[in-house]
Parts: structure tokens; C-alpha cells; sequence
């Protein structure tokens, strides 16, 4: 891999981690500490929706996340031809982008 | 068969399990010791780290602690849970691809530094230690309840199965014993709460038995409607409403969060799968496996406080069940009887107030409270004790790592050949074991109080230090030393200076911007990042050689 698709990678890496954390930090702090009280004004079934998210539903979104996550960066690795199981050519490629930006 | 025939039964076959496995799978080489030879499946891996996790305090006191908390008892359903996202996205892939054994390694070689590396094997054997005598206590209580025999020889069982299997197949046999142990603790689990929510509310799955309405035999009504009705009546605080500041729950929230990503016995884990895909997959199987207990757990918290105050609220004292007696002999329920009417007043008013229960026995009398048949009391006992055994051995194994890896090997006597380190390694499980064991006869009174802050700590030491690490280059040695070390420093003299040295001030009017002692290691975290990025920034930057690794551990597929 050149040091340029290395660079784009990780960028779009970043860009796949910063906006699951947003959804992270809406649904836990956001949704279970910071606005529970408004949204407790909304009921269904037996719950309050701020307590059932603080107790329920923020533990469901952070499931849903990592599965995103493990989704996204498995199509990010096949679009960048990364192959987890191959890992001499991955060794050599490094190396080889390593000495292009020796040279 | 009675309870404890039962109790005995089970304990049996869960600990023949346990040595079995520890037997098939003997480790023999160094690499095989600390990482099972990195090629642990994800799914078994998921399993493994669920249970490495879930220790003593989730499976027993968590959902007490949640019953007499309420809704704030959300900051360690939330805390403990979304570590892993943090675990996961920010850690997980990176450290798995840099590929050495311990977190002391990581810290080492990406700040080419020995003190680094040295300040690392001090925060991850003290949060280890602290970590690994509360499980040891645990595993003590419960032997001593429910076998009737003394905490000590508890304690000393607990020791033995531990020492064999961990001392034996290193991480490799720890690896398979959890497997089995997140299987027993799962169903020692759940078993319960499913029964206890057919009785109550007619729905089988306890996370929506928890908003189902009441059978009539409870009453009706929505579960939760009535037990804030209990509660209100008693003189209790509402139960779906929050008592402590949303600042203070919001940092112990962040602070349990940070500390589960930098606890270094679960960090230990993605080292142990083949490569850097598997490592995203077993975060992802961890956290399904600990979210089937951490949306069951305030499920069982609100049947058990309601069912407490249904069983006990104002009723004759003589009338009481059996297992309210057994448990006063442990000093763990105690009633007073301050009117002198023969009746249990459990009210908020401590003036009045004439029952104390402590929260820790919650989970374990919670089949006994609902009345359920023998064998589930006892398979309860058996999942206790696999979630304080299965995270002491975790525990366990960073200690040793630690020692004979990081200082021995890495620091002190780097030709010593792999024989050799792996002999230093048993040693010092055989070692840990022993004085672990010996806190947990033995306990310092503040034991309890100090598992919670080896939260805060990992969470000031190591959480900004990876972070920093993996994505920003430019972070050097300077930086992550003096981050470290404020960090860490600043978070202990808070806790030490609340809990140990003037417990007396120990109240929201003088803590500090009114963060307890538990959540501060969020703003330690704070500290630690602003003083490393500072100090990086006034020090010259890395080496080449290290902003290589940054960029090779930035890349998967090796």
C-alpha cells in the first residue's frame, strides 16, 4: 500500500470512529444523564423513556455501534485490499511504502 | 436434595470442569503463557473477556447497588458497558496489531522509554492488586454463606483452583476456564430473573417483564409505577428518579467508562486473537455477552426491591421466612426492633428505620426472597463464584506478566531465555496468588472502596496515554511520563485525601466542582491529556523509528 491510500485509510478510518462516538456520547451521556429528565416525560409500556434509556437503552445502542463499526471497517479493509489473514504481503507491502517515502 | 447438597453439586461439577480444561490446555512456551499463542477464536475470545470482566462486584453487588440506587445506578450499567465502545473503536485493533504481550510493552516501546515502561508495570500491578483481593473476598463470602464453612477456608478453595489452572496453562488455560465460566455465570444469572419474572409480572424475558404490569397476586399496575409508590409511601427516594447532581453522575459515568478501556487485564485479551479483524470481532461478541447480564441486572434490581419491601414492610418480625434468618447470622440483615411492636418498620427515616440490609446480598437472597426451588439458590452460588474466580485469574495473569515479562525480561535481565521467563512467570502467579489470598482472609477495611477506584485509576494513567499514543504521532516520551504520573498522582491524593485521610468532609459541599471521589478520575483523565499534550508540545518530537510504528499499528492485515 502507498503512503498515500495509507493516509486516506486512516482518514476514513478517523471519519468512521468520530461519528460512532457521537452517536455514543448522544445516546449514553446525552440521552441517560444530561436530557433524562425531559425525556422521561414520554411513556411506553411501563417505562419512563430517560430511565429506560439510562438502564436499557443506551446498553443496546453501544451493541448496535460496535456491530456498525465491525461492518464498516471490514468494507473500509476490502476497498483498501487489506487481507487480515495474508500477513507477509502486508509486512512487505509496508516496507515497500516505507522505502518510497525514503526515497 | 436440600440447598446445600445442591450447593455441593454444583461447585463440584463446575470445578471439575474448570481443571479439567486447565489440564488439556498446559501451556509451554512464553507466547502460549501470556497470549495462548494468539490464536484464540473470536467467539471464544468474547466469551473469555465477558468473563474476565464480569467480576464479583457485577455479578453479586451490581444489581443490589442498582436496587437501593435507582435510577443513578445507570452510571454503572452505562459505565461499565460503554467502555467497551471506547474499548473497541479507540484501542482494540491498534493494540492487537502492534502485537506484544502486555500494555507496559506497548507503553515501553512506543515511548522508547524504561521509566515509561517501568511507571506502567507500577499503575497495572497496583490496579491489579487491588482488583484481584476484592475478588478473592467474594469468592470468601460466598463459600462461607452458602457452604458453611469459615471465610478462610473459602478464601483457600478459591486460591487452589485459581493457582492450578492459572499456574498451569497460563493465559491459554485462563482463556478456556473463562469460556466455561461465562457459560455458568450467564445462566446462574439469568435462570433466576427469568423465574422471577414469570412470577411477578407473566413475562418470561426479565428487560420486558421490567416495564410489564404487575399479576394480580403482586397487586397490578406497571412494576415500576408501584415500586415508585412503595417507595414514595416508605419515606424512600423515587425510584426512577435521580438523587445525585448530574455532574456527579455524569463523571463517575465517564470515569468507569475510561477505566474499563484502560484496565489492563482486559486490554490483555485482544492480544490473544490472530489479527487485528477478530480483535474488532471479540470486542463486539464481548460486549453482546455482557450486555445479556447488564440489561438483566436492573431488571432483578427492581423485582428484588420490590419484592423486599413486600416481604418485610411492616410484617411480625417471628413471621419471617427462613433465609431473613440465615442471613442475620451473617450480620448482614439486622433489625432493630426501636418501637418495641414486634413489626419490621423499613422506612427512609433512619430515626425510625428499623431494618438494614446490606446490598451486597441482594442477588445472592434474591431466589431465596422469591421462593424459588433449590437448585437455582445453589447454581447461583456456582455463578458466583465462576465470575470472582474467572476475573482474579485475569487479574492474576497481568500481575505475572508484569513481573516476569515487563521487568524481568524487558528491563532487568533481557538474555534470559524463554525457559527461564516462563518459570519467573508461574513464580510470580504462584506469588500473587498467595498474597491475594491473604488480603482476602484478611481484609483491609477499605478493600470495597478501593476496587471501585482502580477504575479511576486506569482511567488517569493509561486511558490518555494509548489514546495519545496511536492517534497522534508527535506525542513523545516527555509527555506521556508527565501525563502519567499527574494523572495518576492527582486522582490518588483526591481519593486518599476523601476516603481514607478526612472521611469525615467526604460530602458533595467540599468536593471539588462536586465530584465524588469515584468520578474523578474523569477530570484525572483530563489532567493527564492537557499536561501530556503540553509537555510534548515543548519537547522535542519522537524518533522516526517509533512514528513508523504509529504508522505501521495504523494499518491492519498483518
Amino acid at each position: 500500500m502507498s503512503s498515500n491510500s495509507a493516509n486516506s485509510y486512516w482518514k476514513s478510518n478517523l471519519k468512521i470512529v468520530a461519528s460512532l462516538l457521537l452517536v455514543w456520547f448522544i445516546a449514553s451521556f446525552g440521552a441517560g444523564i444530561l436530557f433524562v429528565d425531559a425525556l422521561d416525560s414520554i411513556r411506553f409500556a411501563g417505562f419512563k423513556l430517560g430511565f429506560w434509556m439510562a438502564q436499557q437503552g443506551s446498553i443496546l445502542v453501544f451493541v448496535v455501534l460496535i456491530l456498525v463499526y465491525i461492518r464498516l471497517m471490514d468494507k473500509l479493509d476490502a476497498r483498501y485490499a487489506i487481507d487480515n489473514a495474508e500477513e507477509t504481503t502486508a509486512r512487505s507491502n509496508i516496507s515497500q511504502s516505507q522505502k518510497e517515502v525514503n526515497q | 436434595m436440600n440447598v446445600q447438597t445442591w450447593t455441593y453439586l454444583f461447585v463440584f461439577l463446575s470445578f471439575s470442569l474448570y481443571i479439567g480444561i486447565a489440564i488439556w490446555s498446559r501451556a509451554s512456551s512464553t507466547k502460549e503463557f501470556y497470549v495462548a499463542d494468539g490464536g484464540v477464536p473470536p467467539l471464544a475470545n468474547g466469551m473469555a473477556t465477558a468473563a474476565d470482566w464480569m467480576s464479583a462486584a457485577s455479578f453479586i453487588s451490581m444489581a443490589g447497588l442498582i436496587s437501593f440506587l435507582g435510577r443513578d445506578g445507570t452510571f454503572y450499567l452505562m459505565g461499565w458497558t460503554g467502555g467497551y465502545v471506547l474499548l473497541a473503536l479507540l484501542l482494540a485493533p491498534y493494540l492487537r496489531k502492534f502485537g506484544k504481550f502486555t500494555v507496559p510493552d506497548f507503553i515501553g516501546d512506543r515511548y522508547y522509554s524504561q521509566s515509561a515502561r517501568l511507571i506502567a508495570v507500577f499503575c497495572a500491578i497496583v490496579i491489579s492488586f487491588v482488583y484481584v483481593c476484592g475478588q478473592m473476598q467474594g469468592a470468601g463470602i460466598v463459600f462461607s454463606r452458602f457452604l458453611e464453612v469459615r471465610i478462610e477456608t473459602g478464601v483457600l478453595i478459591g486460591m487452589a483452583i485459581v493457582f492450578f489452572y492459572a499456574v498451569l496453562g497460563g493465559m491459554k488455560g485462563i482463556t478456556y476456564t473463562q469460556v466455561a465460566q461465562y457459560c455458568v455465570l450467564i445462566f446462574a444469572f439469568t435462570v433466576p430473573a427469568v423465574f422471577i419474572s414469570l412470577m411477578m409480572t407473566g413475562q418470561p424475558i426479565p428487560q420486558i417483564g421490567f416495564g410489564s404490569e404487575l399479576t394480580e397476586a403482586y397487586g397490578g399496575g406497571y412494576l415500576l409505577d408501584r415500586l415508585d409508590g412503595m417507595s414514595e409511601a416508605l419515606g424512600f427516594a423515587t425510584y426512577t428518579e435521580g438523587q445525585r447532581s448530574t455532574q456527579d453522575v455524569f463523571f463517575i459515568t465517564a470515569a468507569l467508562m475510561f477505566g474499563t478501556a484502560g484496565l489492563p487485564h482486559v486490554i490483555i485479551r485482544f492480544f490473544t486473537v490472530p489479527n487485528v479483524r477478530d480483535a474488532r470481532r471479540s470486542a463486539g461478541y464481548a460486549l453482546v455477552f455482557i450486555a445479556i447480564l447488564y440489561t438483566t441486572a436492573p431488571a432483578v434490581a427492581a423485582f428484588a426491591k420490590t419484592n423486599l419491601i413486600n416481604t418485610v414492610s411492616n410484617a411480625e418480625y417471628t413471621a419471617m421466612p427462613e433465609w431473613f434468618k440465615k442471613w442475620e447470622t451473617t450480620k448482614l440483615i439486622t433489625f432493630d426492633d426501636k418501637n418495641g411492636d414486634g413489626r419490621i418498620q423499613y422506612v427512609g427515616d433512619p430515626s425510625v428505620n428499623e431494618l438494614d440490609v446490606n446490598r451486597d446480598i441482594m442477588v445472592l437472597a434474591n431466589p431465596e426472597i422469591a421462593e424459588l426451588p433449590d437448585w437455582v439458590i445453589a447454581l447461583v452460588v456456582a455463578g458466583a463464584l465462576a465470575a470472582a474466580l474467572s476475573t482474579a485469574a485475569g487479574l492474576l495473569l497481568v500481575i505475572s506478566t508484569s513481573v516476569a515479562h515487563d521487568m524481568m525480561k524487558r528491563s532487568f535481565m533481557p538474555d534470559i531465555s524463554d525457559k527461564k521467563e516462563l518459570l519467573y512467570a508461574r513464580l510470580a502467579i504462584f506469588i500473587a496468588v498467595l498474597v491475594a489470598g491473604y488480603f482476602g482472609m484478611y481484609p483491609p477495611a477499605y478493600v470495597a472502596q478501593v476496587v471501585a477506584f482502580a477504575f479511576g485509576l486506569a482511567a488517569a494513567s493509561f486511558f490518555p496515554a494509548i489514546v495519545l499514543g496511536i492517534f497522534w504521532k508527535r506525542m513523545n516520551k516527555e509527555g506521556a511520563i508527565a501525563g502519567m504520573i499527574a494523572g495518576f498522582g492527582f486522582t490518588a491524593a483526591y481519593i486518599i485525601y476523601f476516603r481514607f485521610l478526612n472521611p469525615s468532609i467526604d460530602n458533595a459541599e467540599n468536593w471539588l466542582l462536586g465530584i465524588s471521589p469515584e468520578g474523578i478520575g474523569t477530570l484525572g483523565t483530563l489532567i493527564n491529556t492537557c499536561v501530556a499534550i503540553a509537555v510534548a508540545r515543548l519537547t522535542p518530537s519522537p524518533p522516526n523509528e517509533v512514528t513508523e510504528i504509529v504508522e505501521r499499528i495504523r494499518l491492519p492485515g498483518e
